[in-house]
């Protein structure tokens, strides 16, 4: 949005570059991306071997490149044997990502831009759910084929569409809303443990909740019921919060949610019919690649609806100044109510499905930590921004994946910079910004 | 039957007797000022009618109905539409979302509906903008619709704050200080479009004004208030000139300035 009034002396060259892409519409980035995945999968393995990589760089060849570091800060700290070789990775990976995905990316998007506009505009004259599911479909193969490439990328992929779903969620609350929740770690807990009570009580036999009630050969078709439960469950315990907490405004509902979180987690660590602090395990399959985007996708629809209409703006309007919303007819007290149980109903749901990524579940798994990394990735994003939740949920989701090998120094890194941001973008990186379905699968119009 | 229906009124926060004993009878289509010095209990008064605070004694009734003990959002839906001295609007949002939240007691489409986007939901939101741009078009400031508030000039974000009020469909509009830290030319065009508001809907309007001029051109009828009691009322000229007023404002007559 600033692209207009960016410095000539500092942001020239990626100003340009900027207004070169300008006019490709995101069909255009598909299929850029299409092309991408499907020369990886053609020619990655064989380019990967002839510029002397070990094997595929995963996660656009982030690890390799902070596997180097992190060898290197071992020598330096530690005096460890540093694998002066290894050094040669890093121009190998980045002369791989600019074959495999730079350049084709580049070409196929800007040499695409007059078929990709004239496509999205044609897509345009129908209703809007057409165009959302082609262009979600072309997006879902892109990432299916990506992620076919290893289990490691399939698992980070999973995982960064449920923080998207998180990270959303507690927007609602502590972005819209402008209140500060600390909960939301247990109301997934929540989620997680009630979506697994139906899937694994009634049908898998499992070692804490006993033989599978009934065995069906399609029961992964329950599985959106499972979802379904385990959100009205965390939405349930919002309303526990909810009705102390918003009779006073300020820090309040901060000291609550978190005493709540707190509660959940000890609950689940002493109620030994729920495994205690070991959790239920062996939850079935189901949460693949499709379920997860669908899930995600209707997720962001939804919240996304919300906080367009004048019922979700309401929000905005109570957290800017309350006394003027009730003095224009809107009803706060229900507005409140109503997002932080929806938020906590779509956390409940991403505690489900991460629940059955792992196929696992335990206390453990929702402590401060979870809160840290969850707050981390809203306000890093953004508030009160669809875009930013997006943004912040995939860029922590990945750092924390690419800084792996750093260890201990990963702690250090992320937190420094989650402090770099709330000094020079104190509402986070893209706040504010309202997200607009048609414009986004729309085509892009050059002046 | 008045529209707004004022008995015994009164308030008192701990032991300060903010206001006592106040009485008022507002007639559809009539203009009432409410004078008085800092810290008589104007402000408090328009609180303790929309339902802000609750008055300890007295009785509240609109359009012949109690309205003691009413929640704000429930007396501003009936049509007892309040502006602010210091103007509260919403710095994230804009022009047309202000007014569009004003007609937020008038949809229908529920929570379900802002969720997933119905047919409901689009048509009642479209009707519901158009609207707000009519209202915004009637007090000339439809050229602002999409920014935010805060980029607005001090007279434009005033009339924003009376559309956003007028947008409620009101019965009785209360003022509280419309014209205040206004030069004498906005101040003026304040003027009219209050007159044009109340002429256009035939409006009841409670008036707080400091400014003399303004209670003069507009009001029919005046009450001055000190220490949270009426001390005169009646027309504007002979409650401006009443020697208790005046001594009320600048202190006793005798004083050697």
């Amino acid at each position: 949005m600033d692209e207009t009034h960016a410095p000539q002396q500092i942001g020239g060259i990626f100003y340009r570059i900027g207004l070169f892409f300008k006019p490709v519409p995101l069909l255009g980035y598909l299929l850029g991306f299409l092309a991408c995945v499907l020369l990886e999968q053609l020619a990655g393995e064989g380019l990967a071997s002839l510029l002397g990589l070990p094997k595929i760089p995963v996660l656009f060849g982030l690890l390799t490149i902070f596997k180097v570091v992190a060898g290197m800060v071992n020598l330096l700290i530690k005096g460890d044997v540093f694998n002066w070789a290894s050094l040669v990775h890093i121009p190998s990976v980045l002369a791989y990502l600019t074959v495999i995905y730079l350049i084709p990316l580049g070409v196929v998007a800007r040499t695409a831009v007059k078929p990709a506009n004239s496509l999205a505009r044609y897509l345009q004259g129908f209703p809007l759910v057409i165009t959302a599911l082609v262009q979600l479909g072309l997006m879902y193969t892109v990432l299916h084929i990506w992620a076919e490439m290893s289990d490691y990328r399939l698992i980070t992929l999973k995982l960064t569409l449920i923080a998207i779903l998180l990270t959303l969620s507690l927007n609602i609350i502590n972005g819209y809303m402008g209140e500060f929740s600390c909960s939301h770690p247990g109301f997934m807990a929540i989620g997680a443990y009630m979506s697994s009570l139906f899937t694994v009580g009634l049908f898998s036999s499992d070692r804490v909740l006993g033989d599978a009630v009934f065995t069906f050969s399609v029961a992964y078709l329950s599985f959106p019921l499972a979802l379904l439960f385990g959100g009205m469950m965390a939405a349930l315990g919002a309303l526990i919060v909810a009705i102390p907490s918003f009779k006073t405004r300020g820090d309040y509902l901060a000291i609550i949610s978190l005493a709540f979180l707190f509660i959940v987690k000890s609950f689940f660590e002493n109620v030994q019919a729920l495994g205690g602090s070991r959790g239920i395990a062996g939850q079935p399959d189901w949460a693949a690649l499709p379920v997860i985007f669908i899930t995600v996708a209707f997720g962001i629809w939804t919240i996304n609806n919300f906080v367009t209409s004048t019922m979700g703006k309401a929000l905005n309007a109570v957290r800017d100044d309350e006394t003027a919303a009730e003095a224009m007819t809107v009803n706060t007290r229900k507005t409140k109510m109503s997002a932080f149980l929806f938020g906590a109903f779509w956390a409940g749901v991403a505690g489900g499905l991460l629940a059955h990524v792992l196929r696992y579940v335990n206390p453990a798994m929702f402590g401060i930590q979870k809160l840290a990394e969850v707050l981390a990735m809203v306000y890093f994003g953004g508030l009160n921004s669809v875009y930013g939740s997006i943004v912040g949920a995939v860029s922590i989701s990945l750092l924390g994946e690419a800084l792996r090998p750093l260890e201990i120094l990963k702690w250090i890194v992320i937190p420094l910079l989650l402090i770099l941001v709330m000094i020079y973008r104190p509402t986070g990186l893209i706040a504010f910004k309202e997200f607009d379905v048609r414009q986004v699968f729309g085509p892009k119009e050059v002046d | 039957m008045p529209l707004l229906h004022v008995t015994d009124m009164s308030h008192n926060f701990g032991g300060l007797q903010a206001v006592s004993g106040y009485n008022l009878n507002l007639d559809p289509g009539q203009i009432t000022g409410l004078i008085g010095p800092n810290g008589a209990g104007k402000t408090t008064i328009f609180n303790l009618i929309t339902g802000i605070y609750r008055p300890t004694k007295g009785s509240v009734r609109f359009d012949g109905e109690e309205i003691v003990g009413k929640k704000a959002n429930e007396t501003s839906a009936m049509g007892l539409a309040r502006t602010f001295q210091e103007m509260k609007l919403w710095r994230h949002m804009t022009v047309l979302e202000h007014v569009k939240m004003a007609r937020y007691s008038k949809l229908s489409y529920g929570f379900m509906g802002a969720f997933l986007d119905t047919p409901k939901r689009r048509r009642e939101e479209r009707k519901t903008t158009d609207l707000a741009m009519e209202y915004l078009k009637m007090f000339a400031v439809d050229q602002f619709a999409d920014q935010f508030v805060v980029n607005l000039p001090y007279g434009a974000q005033r009339r924003v704050e009376m559309v956003r009020a007028m947008a409620t469909d009101p019965k009785v509009l209360l003022l509280d200080e419309p014209t205040v830290g206004m030069t004498p030319d906005e101040m003026m065009a304040m003027i009219e479009v209050v007159r044009k508001a109340h002429e256009r809907f035939n409006l009841a309007i409670f008036l707080i004004e400091h400014r003399l001029r303004v209670v003069q051109e507009l009001c029919q009828h005046v009450q001055a208030l000190v220490f949270g009691q009426v001390l005169v009322e009646g027309k504007p000229d002979e409650v401006q000139n009443h020697p208790k007023v005046i001594e009320a404002y600048i202190g006793d007559q005798e004083i050697e300035f």
